[in-house]
């Protein structure tokens, strides 16, 4: 441990601290929390049950009530820390509760019945997973349908968008050919449109072409990114043009060499291309919001904003399905953050 | 790490994909033939400038047609065509300040607050950004997990993050509690004007300032180590080291960021409808929120309405975005002199 400390505190030059020091530290564990906390505090209330989320104080962790299976009973009886008259205090499962009054018998003499005042007993509780926050919504409302349409869009997208992009790149890369600027510029200019500019007249676009409340109304018209063909093009553009020109003695075709040569080589990029597609469009929120309209179609994001919506918030569920919505990202942070952070800081992109 | 099935089921799952990549090869080869390489250049270009015609370029074009026309029907060939009338209904104010005496109040009103977030947005992110970015560039343990740190909520959708900040800013959340605990009187964040837009400012910062961190810190490692070797040795006190070396060198850098986020800010809308709905009132309301409203979600519905607007948040856009390039090239010649 006192390595850890040293190795964490060491200063060039073994210098003592100077109060720079005590800022950086001061915010990067601020950082710490402030950045994770929030997904931390998600995650731990997805657990709890709605009578423990309607708690205040909250507790950071989440609790159950202990319950306990009485000889004579057919449900298993909630367990209380009873203050008895005489000051003692026991440990008795509840059978009723009549108004004020709770009826209750001691578990390992299940025959008497002790008459208590509610106010005189706190539930035994021990630390346990609410499961079924996500049991319920996973099987009874249609999230597991949710899920499974973001799969299939992020997957599709994803794809489509890598084979389109690379084929395009490659065209733009290795090829010189009449309009070459021109079809740059119209895709530089793309990046001037914004979804929200054109939210109208993409939305009877997609309509006039029978896309309109289907999954691939909302895949079509994203899978052109400017951003993955400047990112392809300007990879592929490394690749020396002589090894295209050996394999065009050798008699190989174009596609061969689009396929069989370049796509390969360019394999880091299209990863980092790959690993963007999938955390955009898994988070799409505002196009499939305009597009789906039968529930059956939607996806996480836009169920889970519907759900979140109504006017009896069943917070439970929804934090539940919130962690579900989250855990492909935080995958994709666990082991493929250094891509995405060195593509940023390459390309700018985003 | 890969396990054998792992293995074999990529091997499933790549064997009808090389199939199909080898099959296409015998007519390619024809194609190539009969038309050379411009045939070829075509081919390649097809499936995404198809893609993009329709649906980026052919709904760029009819949003001004959209824009001249009246009526809910979204097919262009139903609607009328009223001219510049939806243009005039949306200026049509007593007085630009004051929304209550515009015909179109709710857009004024989101003009407002959009421009205001804008503002109090890019301050705010720049600042914290490069607070973070100064101090990633020190010599720290571990720089790459703190890195890592601030970026987390990057990656988190808009949905998520409107929904983790209400479940944390709701009257019985984590902020009350902590209020609370420290003898501070508890606040209904987002139900009052002013926090909420507060609130929807900090969600949107602590969302995004990773990624604006990492153009920073790349920036930073992009100066000369020499520079600060050369300063160190003539002795220069730190605060005249970041005036004079670390800012005006950051600058290309720093535009960027303050672009980008003008840009993505002027458009902003998912985790502030997630978190506020807009509301209360319309004091949260921005516009995006008032074109997908207009144009969609409300009975009242008038895309050509809603596309008069998109069509004037498009030309704030594109002056950005122009100015953007224009930086980035200025850039680009001044790494290509270097």
């Amino acid at each position: 441990m006192s390595a850890v400390v040293s190795f964490l505190t060491r200063r060039r030059g073994g210098k003592g601290w100077h109060w720079t020091d005590v800022v950086t530290w001061v915010w990067l564990v601020g950082g710490l929390i402030v950045m994770f906390g929030p997904a931390l505090w998600l995650i731990a209330s997805s657990f709890k049950t709605p009578a423990q989320l309607a708690e205040f104080p909250p507790t950071i962790l989440p609790y159950v009530n202990q319950q306990a299976t009485v000889e004579g009973y057919d449900k298993p009886l909630t367990l209380y820390t009873v203050k008895m008259p005489d000051g003692t205090s026991r440990i008795l499962a509840e059978v009723r509760r009549v108004g004020i009054v709770s009826q209750m018998v001691d578990p390992n003499a299940p025959d008497e019945i002790v008459k208590i005042n509610i106010a005189d007993r706190t539930p035994v509780r021990e630390i346990g997973l609410a499961t079924e926050n996500y049991v319920v919504p996973l099987e009874q409302n249609n999230f597991l349908l949710y899920l499974r349409n973001s799969v299939f869009v992020t997957f599709m997208a994803t794809i489509i968008t890598l084979l389109t992009n690379s084929m395009a790149a490659f065209a733009l890369s290795k090829y010189r050919f009449p309009g070459r600027d021109v079809v740059m510029l119209l895709i530089v200019g793309t990046l001037m449109v914004p979804l929200s500019v054109v939210l109208v007249p993409l939305y009877s676009v997609v309509s006039a072409v029978g896309l309109y409340d289907s999954l691939w109304g909302i895949i079509l018209p994203t899978v052109a990114t400017p951003t993955g063909v400047f990112l392809l093009r300007q990879y592929m553009l490394t690749i020396p043009d002589e090894l295209l020109d050996a394999a065009r003695m050798d008699n190989a075709s174009e596609w061969q060499i689009y396929w069989r040569i370049v796509l390969p080589l360019a394999a880091p990029a299209l990863a980092v291309l790959a690993i963007f597609s999938v955390v955009w469009r898994w988070n799409d929120f505002l196009w499939p919001l305009v597009v789906l309209s039968r529930k059956e179609l939607y996806t996480l994001q836009v169920g889970l904003n519907t759900y979140a919506g109504e006017l009896n918030v069943q917070w439970h569920y929804i934090l539940a399905m919130t962690v579900v919505t989250m855990i492909p990202v935080v995958l994709v942070f666990v082991f493929l953050q250094r891509f995405i952070t060195s593509g940023i800081a390459g390309s700018g992109l985003k | 790490m890969v396990t054998p099935i792992g293995k074999a089921l990529g091997a499933a799952v790549a064997a009808p994909v090389i199939w199909l990549a080898s099959a296409v090869n015998l007519p390619l080869k024809a194609w190539q033939r009969a038309t050379g390489t411009n045939g070829m250049a075509a081919f390649f270009l097809a499936p995404n400038m198809a893609i993009f015609a329709v649906f980026v370029l052919t709904p760029f074009v009819i949003n001004f047609f959209y824009s001249a026309t009246s009526g809910t029907a979204f097919f262009l060939a139903d609607r009328t065509y009223v001219g510049a009338a939806q243009y005039e209904r949306l200026f049509d104010c007593a007085s630009y300040v004051d929304p209550s005496t515009c015909r179109e109040d709710l857009f004024w009103k989101a003009v407002q607050n959009t421009g205001l977030f804008v503002v109090v947005q890019v301050v705010l992110m720049t600042l914290v950004s490069i607070i973070t970015a100064l101090i990633l560039n020190r010599e720290i343990a571990a720089r790459s997990f703190w890195r890592a740190v601030f970026f987390f909520p990057v990656l988190l959708s808009p949905v998520v993050v409107g929904l983790i900040w209400r479940w944390i800013l709701q009257r019985q959340g984590l902020l009350n509690y902590i209020f609370y605990s420290v003898g501070l009187e508890p606040h209904d964040w987002l139900i009052e004007r002013s926090s909420a837009f507060t609130a929807a400012v900090t969600v949107s910062v602590w969302a995004h300032m990773g990624f604006y961190t990492l153009i920073l810190l790349a920036g930073l490692q992009a100066i000369p180590r020499d520079l600060y070797e050369a300063a160190e040795m003539d002795g220069t006190r730190p605060a005249r080291v970041f005036w004079r070396i670390t800012l005006p060198l950051l600058m290309p850098s720093l535009l960027v960021v303050v672009i980008l986020t003008l840009i993505r800010a002027v458009q902003i809308f998912d985790e502030v409808y997630v978190l506020t709905g807009g509301g209360p009132g319309t004091s949260t309301l921005y516009i995006t929120q008032y074109i997908y409203e207009v144009g969609f979600a409300s009975l009242l519905r008038n895309p050509g309405l809603a596309a008069a607007a998109s069509i004037l948040m498009g030309a704030v856009l594109v002056v950005l975005t122009l100015l953007q390039l224009q930086l980035g090239r200025r850039g680009e010649k001044k790494g290509a002199r270097e």
